[in-house]
């Protein structure tokens, strides 16, 4: 059948194990040839499998009273009310982007996007988190700001062109990135709920059709490219990294969903991650069907294709689906207007097999299920992840709290992203209610009035002291984001960024942030729905932190936006949810210990879960009643950021505490369950405060032109804000030119 | 007043256009397929923002020859009001339409923000409604938006009153700040920044509707004559 012989060496290049092969002989009942073993290869690949971690991944919570789809499907899908649903997932393009940053982010965008309109959803909001090594580092730093502007055009050039807005998301830097940046990408799209495809092949007849870009070997082992460690030889890996076209992605999305408006489609999936092979077994395996197709009738853009190449294409821009025998000629007719290629390569069947035919002849032939859905499953060993002291390293003396307040504000984690997310249209389809740089991005869907807000969290660093904790932390602030714009979070999609499984302490920060995330998720009532594992993040041996981003859905009564920053001179600022504790051993993650004393200690911030939900409940209803003139929630950088990024639009803040906290601590403590709010009715916030038992102290009161901040009469920081928002608005620029 | 948006492969702000003009206005749009070669019964044509083609090899280079181009080419020298906003504005360029060029951002990147716009003629179509010398709030998108014109047409521009808007601070290097030109006979409008997504409040800004505005009051039977 096929001509290359399959030899041990063969196979251990497909990175399949002993064990692995003999399963695949089991399944068959013979050898593989070639082309099936290369199918199983991508199938059973860490990427597509998730044989590492879907053990673990059970452990999540999945169901919800307004979960619609649950994980399974491309895309997770949840009740926006008034007859609408939502779609959405994020997505991992870490592998990729290295090797070719503005191609591997591009096509990141393309494919979730894909993910969400297979669906039946027209996606409406793009996020993206991303993380780098430093910009500013002598040795890596080129190297970093060469990706980081690649993966932005990158974003940009997909998003801009498809005209989906690209609202918000996270930039975070750090040297353990250096090898491996993140790049994750979140899409969310709207449909009405009658409206939704599954991806599933039914009824025995039904023709398969190919449509969108013709298939060209770029791409081939791209899933297995993910799946392993970088080495020296990577950038070998280049022509294993796709090209996008947004333009034909929206002619693509633009067909698709007029072509399901025919009736006439029964299931439909993308090409993504192994192509071809993924989504025929794929879609047969969830329709409990065969799928037969014939190579000779996918339209090609290169010559000589193999079926092996065919099979393992990741070319971008592709959908499979199977329509109703006998109107396929409607389907046609929807492409052929967008001038789309639009063939039937084959049918359904009824025996369960993944049958491949060229010129006539079986090439391959294998059970979908077995291939889809009985990959191996491992449970791989684990420790306890690694901790660090509880003190820091070296003693430091403390220095000036205004001059570590503009160093954080200068520090790339920190500084304004405006220079990345102008890049972005972030507009486009007129439904951006809060765009990027604030608390949570919020898109109103014009059919039923109501609001999605969205955040993406993740915190390397504290995910690093503690996975556990790392991961809860990371729901908390996501939940926290939208209630601090009025939302109520109700579901979720998680990213898991992780080293290599195979070593044992790695595997046991996979494990803990897993179970840290379903803690948080199952407390905080919002589902995960679906998302992606990211493994192997390592090069030359040299792995990320443990790095676990959460994606949180919102719900809201659509509305004007509440935004960070103070409006008018002389309103109460209230400290919703009190100062907070802190001691030596939990400011060892914060970004003051990273910027200021250049170190990395003991443990994230506290987190009393129950005091966040009730600290959110009443942000929420402070909103929803109108009386917060802004709102800012206290993350990265403590209470001294926050304060100075609420003042960056020219209304500063006199505010004076009255701690017994050592200054650091007071200012730049990074303890959840805290929200900075301007309100011209400070009786009625506290009232609602005391409701949810809640503390809600007032701390000051804005001010034009400074910012000041105080502690038991003594002034720690006073400075103008021309120079603050010059420092916080021009370092990310000058980063970049270092 | 009915509105055509003509929807080209890869336009992506038809949508927008057509909400803009059904939702804020209160007025009627429809879209129009590219390869249509009429326009129906409609009293203008907005051509939307997007990347029609994807813009490969010019921005609106591949665009101008849609067969619905002809119909619009003839709505234009037949009078009929002609919109171009961003994308719109580059075919319109590159069909002829309208004097010069749209060529990269000085800083060579893609730009999306709000901008402010000095109203600079009100003798238009498209400005009727608003007041010279009125500064307007609305968003930019777009890599290619620095316009471009010898000097000689330049001059012309201004001396014929056909500036029909200019940046207060121009974001991308257009020559003489400027946002938006009008045709020699006044009733074909290309412009940048997009009036579309300045039409609620919700969006940030309405400033949007005041050239939306204009042309419903200029279709009016009795204004006919003012153009």
């Amino acid at each position: 059948m096929s001509t290359v012989a399959v030899t041990a060496e063969i196979v251990a290049q497909h990175q399949l194990t002993d064990s692995e092969y003999r399963k695949i002989v089991d399944i068959l009942g013979r050898d593989p040839n070639y082309t099936e073993l290369g199918i199983f290869s991508v199938m059973w690949s860490e990427h597509c499998s998730y044989k590492s971690s879907r053990l673990h991944l059970k452990k999540l919570p999945t169901r919800g009273k307004l979960v619609v789809q649950g994980p399974g499907e491309n895309a997770g899908i949840i009740d926006a009310g008034g007859g609408y649903v939502i779609a959405f997932k994020i997505e991992s393009h870490n592998h990729p982007s290295f090797i070719e940053p503005f191609q591997g982010a591009a096509t990141g965008v393309g494919g979730i996007l894909r993910d969400i309109y297979t669906m039946g959803a027209r996606p409406i909001a793009d996020l993206d988190s991303l993380r780098y090594g430093p910009l500013d580092d002598q040795q890596t730093g080129p190297r970093n700001r060469r990706i980081l502007e690649g993966v932005v055009a990158g974003i940009a050039h997909y998003g801009n062109c498809f005209g989906v807005p690209t609202v918000g998301g996270e930039c975070v830097f750090d040297a353990c990135y250096n090898g491996n940046p993140l790049v994750n990408v979140f899409a969310l799209g709207v449909a009405q709920k009658e409206d939704v495809f599954y991806a599933r092949a039914a009824g025995v007849g039904n023709p398969v059709i190919y449509v969108g870009a013709k298939t060209g070997r770029d791409g081939i082992h791209g899933a297995s490219m993910a799946s392993a460690e970088f080495t020296e030889e990577s950038k070998q890996k280049r022509p294993n990294v796709q090209v996008g076209d947004p333009f034909l992605e929206k002619l693509l999305l633009e067909a698709c969903l007029e072509a399901m408006q025919t009736g006439a489609i029964v299931g439909i999936q993308d090409m993504g991650a192994a192509g071809l092979t993924c989504s025929t077994c794929e879609m047969g395996s969830r329709g409990s069907t065969g799928i037969e197709i014939e190579l000779d009738r996918v339209p090609q853009r290169e010559t000589g294709m193999t079926p092996y190449e065919i099979m393992l294409s990741e070319s971008q821009e592709r959908m499979l689906l199977v329509a109703e025998k006998g109107r396929e000629e409607e389907v046609f007719a929807v492409f052929r207007k967008w001038g789309l290629d639009a063939v039937t390569i084959g049918a359904v069947t009824g025996d369960g097999l993944l049958r491949v035919k060229e010129h006539g002849r079986t090439v391959a032939e294998i059970p979908n299920r077995e291939l889809a859905d009985e990959a191996p499953l491992y449970d791989r060993p684990f420790t306890a992840s690694p901790r660090r002291s509880l003190a820091p390293s070296t003693a430091q003396p403390a220095i000036a709290p205004l001059e570590a307040l503009t160093r954080l504000l200068a520090s790339a984690d920190i500084c304004s992203k405006r220079y990345i997310w102008e890049q972005y249209d972030h507009q486009v389809r007129t439904n951006t209610v809060a765009g990027p740089g604030a608390d949570a991005a919020v898109i109103r869907i014009k059919e039923n009035g109501v609001s999605v807000a969205m955040s993406l969290d993740g915190n390397g660093r504290y995910s690093y002291l503690s996975p556990r904790e790392g991961a809860m932390l990371a729901v908390a602030e996501c939940c926290r984001n939208l209630s601090t714009v009025g939302a109520q979070p109700v579901a979720a999609t998680n990213c898991l960024n992780f080293g290599n499984p195979e070593r044992p302490g790695i595997m046991a920060q996979l494990v803990e942030a897993i179970e840290g995330m379903a803690e948080a998720c199952r407390f905080f009532e919002t589902p995960i729905t679906g998302g992606n594992v990211s493994l192997y993040n390592e090069t030359l041996g040299e792995g990320i932190w443990p790095t676990p981003v959460i994606g949180v859905v919102g719900l809201m009564k659509t509305a004007a936006a509440v935004t960070r920053d103070f409006k008018s001179a002389g309103r109460p600022v209230i400290l919703l949810g009190g100062v907070g504790g802190c001691d030596e051993a939990h400011f060892g993650g914060t970004q003051y210990a990273k910027v200021i004393r250049g170190d990395l200690w003991g443990l994230p911030p506290a987190l009393d879960m129950d005091y966040e939900k009730r600290v959110e409940a009443a942000m929420r209803e402070i909103v929803a009643a109108g009386l917060a003139e802004s709102a800012h929630d206290v993350s990265d950088g403590g209470l001294a950021v926050c304060a100075a990024e609420c003042s960056m639009g020219g209304v500063g803040a006199a505010l004076h505490f009255e701690s017994d906290l050592s200054p650091e601590f007071l200012l730049f403590h990074e303890g959840p369950s805290r929200i900075l709010i301007s309100t011209a009715a400070p009786d009625a916030v506290a009232e609602i405060a005391a409701r949810h038992r809640v503390e809600a102290p007032r701390v000051g009161i804005t001010m034009n032109e400074r910012l000041a901040l105080g502690n038991h009469g003594a002034m720690l920081v006073s400075i103008a804000l021309d120079s603050l928002k010059a420092i916080y608005e021009g370092s990310l620029e000058s980063h970049l030119r270092a | 007043m009915r509105f055509g948006v003509i929807v080209f492969p890869g336009s992506n702000c038809d949508h927008d256009a057509w909400y803009a003009v059904n939702h804020n206005l209160g007025h009627r749009a429809e879209f129009i397929w590219h390869d249509s070669a009429t326009l129906g019964d409609v009293d203008a044509v907005i051509l939307p923002g997007g990347f029609a083609y994807g813009d490969y090899l010019r921005c609106g280079a591949i665009a101008k020859f849609s067969p619905v181009m002809a119909a619009v080419r003839q709505f234009a020298a037949d009078g009929g009001l002609v919109l171009g906003i961003c994308n719109g504005f580059q075919i319109l360029v590159e069909a002829g339409l309208l004097p010069g060029a749209l060529i990269r951002n000085r800083n060579l990147k893609f730009i999306c923000r709000e901008v402010r716009l000095r109203t600079e003629t009100v003798h238009s179509p498209f400005t009727a409604a608003g007041e010279r010398g009125r500064v307007l709030r609305m968003p930019i998108a777009h890599g290619e938006g620095c316009y471009v014109a010898d000097e000689r047409t330049l001059d012309q521009l201004e001396a014929e009153d056909r500036v029909a808007f200019r940046y207060v601070e121009t974001p991308n290097g257009s020559a003489r700040d400027i946002a938006g030109i009008l045709n020699e006979r006044r009733n074909v409008l290309g412009m940048m920044p997009h009036p579309e997504r300045a039409s609620e409040a919700l969006m940030g800004s309405s400033d949007g509707l005041v050239v939306f505005r204009s042309m419903v009051a200029a279709s009016q039977p009795a204004a006919a004559v003012r153009i």
